[in-house]
């Protein structure tokens, strides 16, 4: 090492012998790494700081230590920040994909508090800064899988959706779990129009809710999910189409019958109450059979295979066993 | 029309629509939309979803080029611009042009240029089988697009092959409508619906008093 070392015994950063577009291409390769599990090594490297998943650093930081829970962390490349957070569908904020990042800058975010109710011994209100502390947080690198046919890999922070629904204490009675999003015409100019009828609701059933994977999440990319992303907590449901997945959620009811979802209301031959991602069961206008995944391989990159339950077979396909996935689509 | 040459042409450059480098404007502007797609993919303009962004332009410059051309006629004569009838042809083969373009990008972006599996798609889903019923009904036309092809149907026939382009328009419409239906959203749909009422209904009306 000393032929690196200049006459004053100073070290030569590695950023004046390497090019710099070299190094950070090595950080890339190093986070993909990460992401695939050979964090081990860059750990080994003293890099581990670079295997953690950064974001651009234009939002509050959110630390989270890695997840254990079983298919928490997939292994593959991240879809870029720039696409996560440019690309949504948010139909409060406009129908266009580029509208929510455009429009969600209304969106007031702080005070927010998420009511419990229903069918539950402790029902109650609680504050966006008690939710933030009521369990650990957690990394979690899941596939995101659309509707409309397109999909994406996002680091998400956040922790099992149990942590706050049992200490609700569901009864016995307590068989699906409703999700009420924001509706205000004053910061969301979508809700104005007629696309759906708001505000936007979204169900599970409990035993879908209590699941591990079921995420409640806080944060992407290391901060705080941007408004246009779900602001300030959103449901991340990675077995099912996105849209399942409700975003700025300020009630969450446990409920004896089968919660109505907006889209099942707006189109019930289109979309169905469970909505699991299904290569073969096809929307009625598409093929479910393959995906686009966003920013993968440029422009002519073929679409690739979609998986069962979007690759969650091993965790959740038992939730599902003796339904006919064709009739409960 | 008995004007001699020399004081034709005067009057030609006088009337900006008779000028001959007016068509060269037009042609260069129908390539515009086009160009930006070019451009927008290799610069990386085009958002996350580029290959989405491209099939989608397509359409709606199809669709935008078809309401253009159908407007022509109306506009001549709400503006008393005869010489408006002469660019007419050039964007009805346009609209043809990004109607085939949005076809290739839909069976290579969207389909990977499988066509057993193309095939499957457009018998199985309507709003597909609409667009490429429209994109079947264009064929006809603009194999017909020029002037021999006019003399040897006969200008009868021609005319009333070429109406045509009504249905194609309605059909065309369909097809947006029902890629839009999925998600409940019917504004731009509706835009185009009622313009496309007001090409037709004048015609109609037109057709009625006369």
């Amino acid at each position: 090492m000393h032929l690196l070392r200049q006459r004053d015994g100073l070290r030569i950063p590695s950023s004046e012998i390497t090019p710099r577009e070299h190094y950070e291409n090595r950080r890339d390769w190093l986070k993909s790494a990460g992401a695939l599990g050979l964090a081990g090594l860059g750990a080994g490297l003293g890099l581990d700081a670079a295997a953690q998943t950064a974001g651009p650093g234009k939002l509050a930081k959110l630390p989270a230590t890695r997840s254990a829970v079983p298919g928490a962390m997939a292994m593959e490349k991240l879809t870029r920040y720039e696409d996560v957070t440019s690309y949504n569908n948010y139909y409060e904020f406009g129908t266009d994909k580029s509208d929510p990042a455009q429009h969600a800058h209304t969106l007031k975010t702080r005070p927010w508090t998420v009511a419990i109710e229903g069918e539950c011994a402790k029902p109650g209100r609680y504050g966006i800064e008690d939710l933030l502390k009521l369990a650990p947080m957690e990394e979690r690198i899941y596939r995101l899988r659309c509707v409309e046919g397109w999909s994406m890999v996002i680091p998400w922070e956040g922790y099992s959706l149990a942590e706050l629904l049992k200490r609700a204490e569901p009864s016995s009675r307590a068989k699906y779990v409703e999700f009420t999003t924001l509706a205000d015409k004053a910061q969301m100019p979508g809700v104005r129009s007629g696309v759906l009828d708001w505000p936007y609701v979204e169900g599970l059933r409990l035993d879908e809710a209590m699941h591990p994977l079921t995420l409640l999440a806080f944060g992407l990319y290391g901060e705080v999910l941007p408004n246009q992303n779900g602001a300030p907590l959103r449901l991340v449901v990675p077995w099912k189409y996105g849209f399942k997945s409700a975003k700025s959620i300020v009630k969450i009811r446990f409920t004896e019958q089968q919660p109505v979802s907006s889209w099942t209301k707006a189109a019930q031959q289109e979309y169905g109450f469970y909505s699991n991602v299904n290569p073969k069961v096809d929307h009625p206008r598409w093929s479910q059979a393959t995906e686009r995944r966003i920013g993968e391989d440029g422009f002519f990159a073929k679409k690739r295979a979609t998986l069962m339950f979007n690759g969650y077979e091993s965790q959740v396909g038992q939730l599902y066993a003796g339904m006919d996935l064709k009739k409960f689509y | 029309m008995q004007t001699s040459p020399p004081l034709r042409a005067a009057k030609a450059a006088r009337h900006p629509l008779l000028h001959p480098a007016a068509k060269v404007v037009l042609f260069v502007l129908c390539l515009l939309p086009l160009a930006w797609y070019a451009f927008g993919v290799v610069t990386y303009q085009l958002g996350a979803n580029p290959a989405e962004a491209v099939i989608r332009g397509l359409g709606d410059w199809t669709l935008r080029l078809l309401w253009i051309t159908l407007a022509v006629t109306p506009l001549r004569q709400w503006t008393s611009q005869p010489a408006l009838a002469r660019f007419r042809r050039m964007l009805g083969v346009f609209t043809f042009v990004y109607a085939s373009l949005h076809l290739v990008a839909y069976a290579f972006l969207d389909m990977s240029l499988d066509i057993p599996e193309i095939l499957r798609d457009i018998a199985k889903r309507p709003f597909i089988l609409m667009g490429f019923a429209a994109w079947l009904m264009l064929l006809p036309l603009a194999a017909t697009s020029f002037n021999r092809a006019i003399k040897a149907l006969g200008a009868k026939r021609w005319q009333w092959l070429h109406k045509l382009v009504y249905a194609i328009a309605v059909v065309g419409l369909m097809h947006f409508i029902w890629m839009r239906a999925g998600k409940n959203n019917f504004a731009e749909p509706a835009v185009y619906g009622a313009i496309l009422a007001v090409l037709l209904g004048w015609r109609v009306w037109k057709r009625l008093k006369a």
